[in-house]
């Protein structure tokens, strides 16, 4: 568990060049440390902020404020349970209990076999379709308590390909070719868009 | 009634998100348009149009793009796909369903205002919806729609793909700018109101939310004046609403401003079909967590801003959430306030200590452990963060998330004060310490 490796430092010099300044590439990078090892170690964020010459601790502030990342290992499958509002008006506290008592843990633990984990968390915006879940982020709508038994056992005799394992989020990746690239518009660089040029041009 | 519909056409098109099917409907004409006339001529569509922004505060697109400063640069836009009020279900199909109307919104608004670079922010929780931009965007550039020399003119502008990584605050603005720098999402201080003036990098920065920017293509293709006859006076256009809850068909619908009522829009068989099992109305939230709850009264009141605004609440972000007599109100205000609770950035402290207490005496008093001057306390607290617990409500904090935990708590205790008294008559008052040996 450990550095980042050879394909997503390439990867993450190429997401870094596409800002003006280096550390807004910060939660992108962790967010590429946390799918190649499925959370963020400590060597990451060092590395990370090698990388964007910042001080560990300033990779370590961003990456404890935001939920997604996680600073242990977690399942394979991470399961988050919306107890949002409308959620919770269609029954969502009593998925999670049944959680607890289908998985045998708590939530933030992590069944024996490693392979899930579950929390409840706030509105993810699937409001319609309640009570819902995601699973590494991709959506369940309508679950009840058997639905949920037959996710866990679908996904535990290996089914259900199209959910990568955690930390993966987008599978496609924004890539920009050099030749069409306007390229990031630096701080330092203090000129009038050319474009704006045609306003006097016409008055 | 039929409604027009301008940003959600190509929801029921099956390939309505690839360029392919995107340019099949029209896509890219509001774009083309706008690349004939001069970026003040667009800026002056926008303001005819008087498109009102479709985040949460409800502020006038064409006039906050006005404050940026005159010959200052590089300027920025930031697009604000961080959904996450509770109810709010509208940007996450926007971006999903049609990311290249977003993408063309964002091309044009670069065109109109002289912005060098455009950001555009997506959920980190909405893995599916950043798959669909990042495919859209690259469609795109390979196109000539993004990047260098747009369609062959000397507009070149980068929309990049970020993503957040969990925290409602984020979708505040000037917290979205801190995130987007790689700090934690914490909002900035005011003055000034408007990063148009301070933003991104400490430049000007246009912020505006998916739906806004969604708006822009057919305003630009169709003008401004088509647009504003749409709608009402002063809430022009459609609005897309989420109805979810209690009832029978909780569904997203794009509606026309000021000609529809709470009533059709919850009632009606087109729309969410009326409350489930034939139960009663109880409470309705007309506009995501933070706005003051509605009730059977307000049912005929016109989806328009200032009716609302009048009304006591606000249509916010579009998220109207319906409870039926069988909602137990106290556990549903327990849950919107640990919302907020757990979603407080910490920063202020009237919101970080305010909204965790809040959260704790109702856990209490839910738990059958509530005292009799529980609820006044809680009025108490209410009003530390929000003085005078009025709406619109006054802050003592930086961003309005500490007073808007304030809201579900002044409207159920208004209401159902009895529901709260049932918790706490006749039962067992213990110490901290019992609590939480009995929770161990």
């Amino acid at each position: 568990m450990s550095k980042l490796n050879e394909d997503n430092l390439r990867l993450a010099r190429q997401i870094i060049s596409m800002y003006p300044q280096k550390k807004s590439a910060l939660i992108p990078l962790l967010h590429l440390a946390q799918e190649q090892d499925g959370w963020v170690s400590n060597e990451a964020m060092k590395d990370i902020a090698s990388l964007l010459d910042v001080t560990p601790a300033e990779v370590l502030g961003t990456c404890s404020f935001y939920e997604m990342f996680k600073r242990h290992p977690v399942g394979e499958y991470q399961i988050n349970i919306c107890h949002g509002i409308s959620c919770h008006l269609l029954g969502a506290d009593g998925v999670l209990e049944h959680a607890e008592d289908s998985l045998g843990v708590k939530q933030g633990e992590i069944t024996k076999d490693g392979k899930f984990s579950f929390e409840g968390v706030e509105c993810i915006a699937a409001c319609t379709e309640g009570p819902c879940l995601q699973i590494n982020y991709r959506y369940v709508n309508k679950v009840n308590s058997s639905d949920f038994d037959d996710l866990v056992a679908r996904l535990r005799s290996g089914e259900k390909p199209d959910i990568p394992l955690h930390g993966t989020l987008a599978k496609v990746r924004q890539r920009i070719p050099s030749e069409k690239s306007a390229g990031p518009a630096l701080v330092e660089s203090s000129s009038r868009p050319i474009w704006l040029q045609r306003n006097e041009d016409e008055g | 009634m039929s409604n027009p519909s301008i940003t959600t056409s190509r929801w029921e098109i099956t390939d309505g998100h690839t360029l392919e099917g995107y340019l099949a409907t029209g896509g890219y004409q509001g774009l083309r348009r706008a690349l004939e006339m001069t970026p003040s001529e667009v800026h002056e569509e926008v303001k005819k149009a008087s498109l009102l922004g479709r985040g949460g505060a409800g502020f006038p697109a064409g006039i906050k793009w006005g404050f940026l400063p005159q010959e200052v640069w590089p300027r920025y836009l930031v697009v604000n796909g961080d959904e996450s009020e509770p109810g709010t279900y509208k940007d996450r199909l926007l971006i999903e369903r049609d990311p290249h109307q977003l993408i063309e919104g964002c091309v044009i608004t670069c065109y109109a205002l002289g912005l060098s670079q455009c950001f555009l922010y997506v959920r980190g929780e909405m893995a599916h919806g950043q798959e669909r931009v990042a495919a859209a965007l690259n469609e795109a550039y390979a196109e000539g729609y993004v990047g260098k020399n747009i369609l062959g003119t000397e507009l070149s502008v980068d929309v990049i793909l970020h993503w957040g990584a969990g925290a409602y605050i984020v979708g505040e603005e000037t917290a979205l700018i801190e995130s987007l720098e790689g700090n934690r999402g914490m909002p900035r201080l005011k003055p000034p109101y408007f990063p148009a003036s301070i933003g991104l990098y400490g430049k000007p920065t246009i912020v505006n939310n998916v739906e806004t920017l969604s708006n822009i293509p057919w305003i630009i293709e169709n003008g401004g004046e088509a647009f504003a006859k749409i709608g009402a006076e002063q809430s022009t256009g459609t609005r897309i609403f989420a109805v979810s809850g209690h009832v029978n068909n909780p569904g997203v619908f794009e509606v026309e401003f000021g000609t529809t009522t709470f009533r059709d829009l919850i009632m009606g068989d087109e729309y969410a079909g009326g409350i489930r099992n034939g139960n009663a109305l109880k409470a309705f939230i007309p506009g995501g967590a933070s706005a003051p709850w509605f009730f059977e009264e307000h049912l005929d009141l016109p989806l328009e801003k200032s009716a609302v605004d009048n009304a006591g609440s606000m249509l916010g972000s579009g998220a109207i959430v319906v409870m039926d007599d069988t909602t137990d109100i106290v556990k549903a205000c327990h849950n919107l306030v640990r919302f907020f609770s757990r979603e407080s950035c910490g920063k202020c402290t009237p919101c970080r200590e305010g909204t965790n207490w809040l959260e704790k005496i109702l856990e209490r008093i839910i738990a059958g452990h509530g005292r009799k001057e529980d609820l006044d306390l809680i009025l108490d607290v209410c009003d530390n963060i929000s003085p005078g617990i009025t709406w619109p409500p006054k802050q003592t904090t930086i961003c309005p998330l500490g007073p808007s935990a304030v809201s579900p708590i002044a409207s159920s205790l208004e209401r159902f004060r009895s529901e709260f008294d049932a918790y706490i008559e006749d039962n067992q008052v213990v110490t901290p310490v019992e609590l939480m040996e009995e929770r161990s």
